[in-house]
């Protein structure tokens, strides 16, 4: 290809198109002027959506990235531009979402020098970034672009900060595409180790009592199909992690629930009794393992991951199996022999019914009196036919969505896991928008959650993306407020919110709007808001003091779950 | 658990910004680094690191781990002393006048196998290579002596006893496995 002289703000774009880009989420701002203004040539093929805040940008790059397995792309401005949607790439990077942020910078001669506006952002974002890059000559867009979303995308996903100087905007280049497949000191998908893969599956063909635990490195790696072909051959139970649920639909006889502090009783309980625990694509979270000097002590460990430093980190491992699981899973299934385990899985039987009769049914089905959060997340999830994409905010309404919702497609979950990200929900929704038009899209955010970035409905707004919003408003800082009540001798220190009047301000963002407060119009609103062509926010006015249960204490082991507070 | 000291000699990519990633895996887990140096390594744009912490072998597995990982870094390894050849350098800045009015002094330097590499009226400059122990023993019986005016020693810097370079392996090994990659 001809070689062309342009600049590097139009390098940038023509970088990103070259890699395949088509949505972009950003915020204008003084030293990114020059690449906005490329843009602006680039809008038929570039669909930039302006944001109302940075920390909205990154999540709706993050929502769009998990659903559609794409990098999503931030376009802000430098200083607070920047370090608005930290929260957002410290978020990307502890639950391994690929991101690129692109990031204006004032320019080389003023680096240094306390400029307006500059702040040193690839010392602020090395601890929480995969990469972080500082473009400083034009010349080095390409490769830098290139380089950026091959290390977003590659082995483990994560974000990449690009941190453009303005002078490298501005400056002229000889433009080329570039590829970039290959780093010598990257190896982003270790190779599998023929021994262990021996071992792991001698392991599985001598258990009894197998159990398998799925996390999100099943979505990341495509695997889905090679999961179920795994656990299907030698019929073993399995439990999933929060960010795992849609990995195997929630129908799977084989699927016994989510793990964790707020999971299903029987994938807990019998972490504890099973005899060897095959982990894929998880990474042994303290909300998943509770007490670590008490987890799985009687089982022998099998953890399949592509990430070397996940192996050993929070739990000794006796076989690690290295690579992406979409190839050591079905390495592992050719390995395995078929196998029943009826007797160990019909185990599980008991624990559902202990839950059911104690947690689920008053939560769904209750006698009476307010509306449960849990009774409105199971039937937006079967109005909609179990096949929406779940967001989620952070707090009770997660817990309560990821549990009672029902998942039947794959990458169906967008949740802030690992960061726990209050105000993720929203923009995280606008962006699975984005990522899967084709879907429906339900968030349920708290009232706590829906105020820390709730300026994102001027984006649902202007951009009519179809959010189907769901408030579980309990007029509490919930989660916080929950354990308040069990830890804390029901000192509720600012958790009780004084809320405004959310159908005044979905009307004044012109989104459709209902409020429920009785259980009979509880379907009626839903169908409502499913059928609504574009965004719909539901406010259900849930029980104020409702808690999430069962639940592991902090500090507890995963056996010893309380079902009632 | 017993802390033992452990030597980390890590190889990346020559890239601005890379010391700071590389230590910061030791801040995060609040482990202070004993000594650090840094330089080019005999590979063209690779440099060597070599650390030395006081820890456990489960932590520095973990470090190591996540040295590793770094995008820019192309192997991390960690050794106890029993597995590598390690030397540190000194300078002793003595007295003159009373270096030379104590007899011991001299007896002293030629015991340590130090040198002396400067001499004038004022004070000299005494250097010692060897072991971080011979160095601090050095530095003690000197000032023992009352003569000792300043005192500066290297961090350490260190080979392995195998007998191959692990990075020129490694460098082939990825370069190997790309081509592999374009062919399927």
């Amino acid at each position: 290809m001809a070689k062309e002289k342009i600049t590097g703000a139009e390098a940038m774009m023509r970088s990103l198109e070259y890699q395949g880009v088509k949505t972009l989420f950003g915020y204008p701002g003084g030293s990114i002027m020059p690449t906005f203004d490329a843009l602006y040539h680039h809008r038929d093929t570039l669909n930039h959506i302006l944001v109302r805040h940075e920390q909205g940008a990154a999540h709706a790059a993050q929502g769009f990235a998990r659903v559609s397995g794409e990098v999503g792309v931030c376009l802000v401005t430098s200083g607070p531009g920047a370090t608005n949607t930290i929260t957002g790439i410290a978020d990307a990077m502890i639950d391994s979402t690929p991101i690129v942020v692109i990031a204006g910078q004032v320019g080389a001669s003023f680096l240094g020098t306390d400029a307006f506006q500059e702040v040193d952002l690839v010392g602020v974002t090395q601890p929480i970034t995969k990469w972080s890059y500082q473009i400083r000559r034009a010349e080095d867009v390409a490769w830098a672009v290139a380089r950026a979303f091959y290390i977003a995308k590659s082995g483990r996903p994560g974000p990449v900060v690009l941190d453009f100087a303005k002078n490298a905007q501005v400056e002229m280049v000889d433009y080329e595409p570039m590829k970039l497949d290959f780093i010598r000191s990257y190896d982003p998908e270790p190779n599998p180790d023929k021994e262990s893969l021996q071992e792991a599956a001698e392991l599985i063909n001598n258990a009894q009592r197998p159990l398998v635990l799925v996390g999100q490195g099943v979505e990341l790696g495509n695997a889905q199909d090679e999961l179920r072909a795994f656990i299907e051959k030698a019929d073993m139970p399995c439990g999933c992690t929060l960010l795992g649920l849609s990995a195997i639909p929630t129908s799977h006889p084989l699927n016994k629930g989510m793990l964790g502090m707020h999971g299903n009783l029987g994938p807990n309980v019998k972490t504890n009794e099973c005899d060897v625990l095959i982990a894929v694509g998880m990474r042994f979270d303290d909300r998943v393992t509770g007490k670590l000097d008490t987890y799985a002590k009687q089982a022998k460990i099998i953890h399949l991951d592509i990430d070397h430093s996940e192996i050993d980190k929070n739990v000794k491992v006796d076989v690690p199996v290295l690579g992406n699981c979409k190839h050591t899973l079905a390495m592992l299934t050719q390995l395995i022999r078929e196998n029943k385990h009826s007797e160990w899985i019909d185990s599980f039987t008991e624990y559902e019914k202990t839950e059911y009769e104690h947690v689920i049914s008053k939560e769904i089905h209750p006698a009476g009196g307010a509306l449960n959060m849990g009774e409105v997340v199971r039937a937006v999830s079967e109005a909609s036919n179990n096949e929406a994409v779940l967001v989620t905010d952070v707090g009770q309404n997660q817990m309560m969505a990821a549990r009672y919702f029902k998942y039947s497609k794959n990458r169906s979950i967008v949740t802030s896991g690992g960061l726990g990200t209050m105000g993720f929900g929203l923009p995280a929704a606008i962006g699975a928008t984005f990522g899967r038009p084709d879907r429906t899209v339900c968030v349920f955010m708290g009232d706590g959650g829906l105020q820390m970035n709730i300026q994102e409905l001027g984006t649902v707004m202007e951009q009519k993306a179809p959010v189907k919003i769901i408030l579980l408003n309990n007029n509490y800082l919930g989660n916080v407020r929950q354990w308040q009540a069990m830890f804390f001798g029901h000192r509720y220190s600012f958790t009780p919110m004084l809320n405004p009047d959310y159908m005044k301000i979905a009307e004044a963002y012109e989104i459709p709007a209902r409020r429920v407060m009785k259980r009979e119009e509880l379907q009626d609103a839903i169908h409502e808001m499913l059928a609504a062509d574009g965004p719909f926010l539901l406010e259900a006015c849930v029980i104020e003091e409702g808690n999430v249960l069962p639940m592991t204490p902090p500090g507890g082991s995963v056996n010893q779950m309380l079902l009632e507070c | 658990m017993d802390k033992t000291l452990y030597t980390l000699i890590v190889h990346s990519e020559n890239i601005a910004g890379l010391l700071n990633q590389i230590t910061a895996v030791f801040t995060r887990r609040q482990i202070n680094i004993e000594s650090l140096n840094v330089s080019a390594s005999s590979i063209k744009g690779v440099h060597k690191y070599t650390i030395t912490a006081w820890t456990t072998q489960d932590v520095i597995e973990k470090v190591v781990k996540q040295i590793e990982k770094k995008i820019d870094v192309l192997q991390a390894h960690y050794f106890t002393d029993s597995e590598i050849y390690q030397h540190e350098i000194a300078l002793y800045k003595v007295s003159t006048p009373e270096f030379q009015e104590n007899p011991m002094a001299s007896k002293v330097i030629r015991r340590y196998s130090a040198r002396i590499v400067e001499v004038n009226p004022v004070f000299s400059i005494v250097e010692k290579n060897g072991m971080s122990e011979e160095i601090t023993a050095l530095y003690e019986e000197l000032r023992g002596l009352g003569c000792v005016l300043q005192f500066v020693r290297s961090g350490r810097v260190a080979i392995t006893t195998s007998c191959f370079e692990r990075v020129n392996e490694y460098l082939t090994q990825r370069e190997e496995k790309y081509r592999q990659q374009k062919m399927e």
